[in-house]
């Protein structure tokens, strides 16, 4: 592989406004999910009606922009036909291809719409090339979003043994398990990433000024509290302070998000097919500065990856929109696990 | 209704581990799934050892069967999960789809879909056994109602097993926890988590025990305990897995023997239990709630 293979950018979309800006910003492709459980984003007042969809699929392929649909969540016996309707639903679309992570759902796409492009989604947990060449011989699985698990030369292996294109998180909210087996969220709330498209869901938090400080609870779990002088974050369960023998901190990981710019040409060496931005979740103004921002990252690394150095002034932008304000390389960077 | 002993998921000197296996293989255990699930790095039995841990175990009248680890990154992980693929004396448990992948490559038709595959829906389910999976676990998040409305919903017919006992495995991750309470690496860790018997507990700023971190394992500090909700149980279910703990495993397959057996009702069986789990019981999940409640129908 050679840095000249083209490195798409795959941005977030919650709503019409938000794709319209990736795509003026320069994403290549958008990704973006129905109003239902159906995907991992499924936020009150997020993602896509028919109509909204319609509407951000003509305005992206008018510009020869992509648009992926995430239908990325595990359904059920009982809930079956809803998945189904809204992999049919995509391809009535015309999007470009549906990232899934449930086997089932994968056969009956490629049973009833062989010609739709099907990602394997993050979701589906592939971290070896032996996984992922499972995903493309029985369904016929063309591109793979890998875990925030490996690091660098662990990405670059399975790379080097998979004719399925890989797909990397570049930036954003940072999932310390593997992702589509994490049960946190489930355990604390009832609702899970996996069958409810959800973690640490907005009813469930509890914001309370109390003598002790700012408390953070989750379904009535307490996940952090914070003094006078500190920013009180969202209680993502995984990045709360909980005590351990004695200590209190961090004791998962910090709030904090995923950034590898500087990782890019190495990233474009390996062959990387695509980078993925967090964030549907997100407003239009996070997607306008981040997509901006590694457009022109990816953009220089395409020209000369030699000559790539990261620019001050990016870090400086995409740290005004990260989690806790600082980042991380997460397990790219080994000594982080 | 058969019996199974979950894998060790901690990590426990060799002799410890031996004298276990020794006391299981007398215990009431119709099945038990051996081999380190949870981190590559750990060492105190190793391939062979295991082997010969589900060799007296066989002899002992147990299914001896060797699970496979639940997070692969690297080659050395990949080569070591081959090895547990190609014997062909014992059955395998698939907890990745690396391992559904080599095992279906190898031609086995006689493995076990283990609960970190996501099998949620019949379709799934029927596409693995199709690929030669003859039992299967369900996730440990889903619901007896949900489960039983999968089996009713043209599952294959292969054996149902349930998590029935233990701490609920609920996230792996590539950083290990036990490393980083000791601000370590995980390639330096110092194997700071042999010995902990039944891992470290997480506990809230206002003292309740939440979650136990077990290297790169996050698991429930509360004690999922089925035995009260037997009578659901016993539709869905063909096989009940209880997963070790630091001290009084065989009693609680013993335990479980009596209740399955009739010999103890579902309410005592459970009220003989609470002397045996290391935190409250938690059975949440099962319910179709939060997996921390401890939910008692009315």
């Amino acid at each position: 592989m050679t840095s000249n293979t083209k490195i798409e950018l795959v941005c977030p979309a919650g709503s019409l406004p938000a794709l319209k800006t990736a795509v003026d910003h320069g994403a290549d492709c958008v990704y973006l999910g129905f109003k239902d459980a159906t995907n991992a984003r499924n936020f009150t007042g997020l993602n896509f009606d028919a109509k909204a969809m319609t509407e951000g699929v003509r305005y992206a392929h008018d510009r020869k922009r992509k648009v992926l649909v995430a239908l990325n969540t595990y359904p059920q016996a009982g809930n079956w036909s809803g998945w189904t309707a809204a992999v049919d639903r995509a391809a009535d679309l015309g999007i470009d291809a549906i990232i899934v992570a449930d086997p089932g759902l994968m056969a009956y796409a490629q049973k009833k719409h062989p010609q739709l492009r099907l990602h394997l989604s993050v979701q589906g947990s592939a971290t070896t090339y032996e996984a992922i060449n499972f995903y493309a011989e029985r369904f016929g699985v063309q591109r793979a979003v890998l875990p925030r698990v490996l690091s660098l030369p662990q990405v670059q292996h399975v790379i080097a043994n998979t004719q399925v294109e890989i797909e990397v998180f570049g930036f954003g909210g940072l999932c310390v398990m593997v992702e589509g087996r994490c049960a946190l969220s489930a355990y604390a709330t009832g609702e899970s990433p996996n069958c409810n498209g959800a973690c640490s869901p907005g009813k469930h938090v509890r914001w309370e000024q109390t003598p002790k400080g700012m408390e953070t609870r989750l379904n009535g779990i307490l996940i952090d509290r914070f003094d006078d002088g500190e920013r009180a974050g969202y209680p993502t369960l995984c990045k709360g302070r909980f005590d351990v023998n004695g200590e209190t901190y961090y004791a998962i990981e910090e709030p904090t998000s995923l950034n590898t710019l500087e990782l890019l040409p190495e990233l474009a060496r390996a062959g990387v097919r695509a980078i993925k931005i967090e964030g549907r979740q997100r407003s239009p103004a996070y997607v306008a500065q981040v997509t901006k921002v590694w457009r022109e990252a990816i953009d220089k690394v395409m020209r000369d990856a030699d000559g790539f150095k990261v620019q001050p002034a990016w870090i400086a932008e995409l740290d005004k929109v990260s989690e806790g304000r600082s980042h991380t390389l997460g397990a790219y960077y080994r000594p982080w696990k | 209704m058969k019996i199974a002993l979950g894998p060790l998921l901690y990590y426990w000197s060799r002799q410890q581990t031996l004298d276990f296996y020794a006391q299981v293989a007398e215990s009431p255990a119709d099945i038990v799934y051996l081999g380190e699930t949870v981190c590559s790095r750990r060492h105190e039995l190793r391939a062979e050892d295991w082997l010969e841990v589900a060799a007296m175990l066989k002899a002992a009248g147990k299914e001896a069967v060797l699970s496979s680890q639940s997070l692969i990154e690297s080659e050395s992980d990949l080569k070591a999960l081959r090895r547990v693929v190609a014997q062909d004396e014992f059955r395998v448990e698939a907890n990745d789809m690396s391992a559904v992948q080599l095992l279906t490559k190898a031609g086995r038709r006689d493995w076990i879909a283990g609960p970190t595959l996501n099998i949620f829906n019949p379709q799934t389910l029927s596409m693995l056994a199709e690929a030669g999976a003859t039992r299967w676990m369900a996730p440990p998040e889903m619901s007896g109602a949900v489960l039983a409305e999968l089996l009713a919903s043209g599952a294959p017919a292969i054996e149902t097993e349930v998590l029935a006992w233990g701490r609920l495995p609920l996230a792996h991750s590539a950083r290990c926890f036990t490393a980083r309470h000791y601000n370590l690496q995980k390639d330096t860790c110092e194997f700071r988590c042999l010995g902990m018997k039944d891992g470290l507990v997480l506990r809230t700023r206002e003292g309740e025990a939440f979650l136990t971190l077990n290297g790169v394992q996050t698991q429930s500090a509360r004690v999922h305990n089925l035995l009260g909700d037997l009578p659901k149980l016993r539709e869905t279910a063909q096989v009940l897995r209880v997963s070790p703990q630091g001290d009084d495993t065989v009693r609680v397959l013993e335990l479980f023997r009596d209740a399955v057996a009739g010999k103890l009702s579902p309410q005592d069986a459970f009220g003989q239990s609470k002397a045996l789990m290391v935190e409250a019981p938690c059975n949440g999940f099962w319910h179709g709630r939060p997996g921390v409640e401890q939910y008692v129908s009315a």
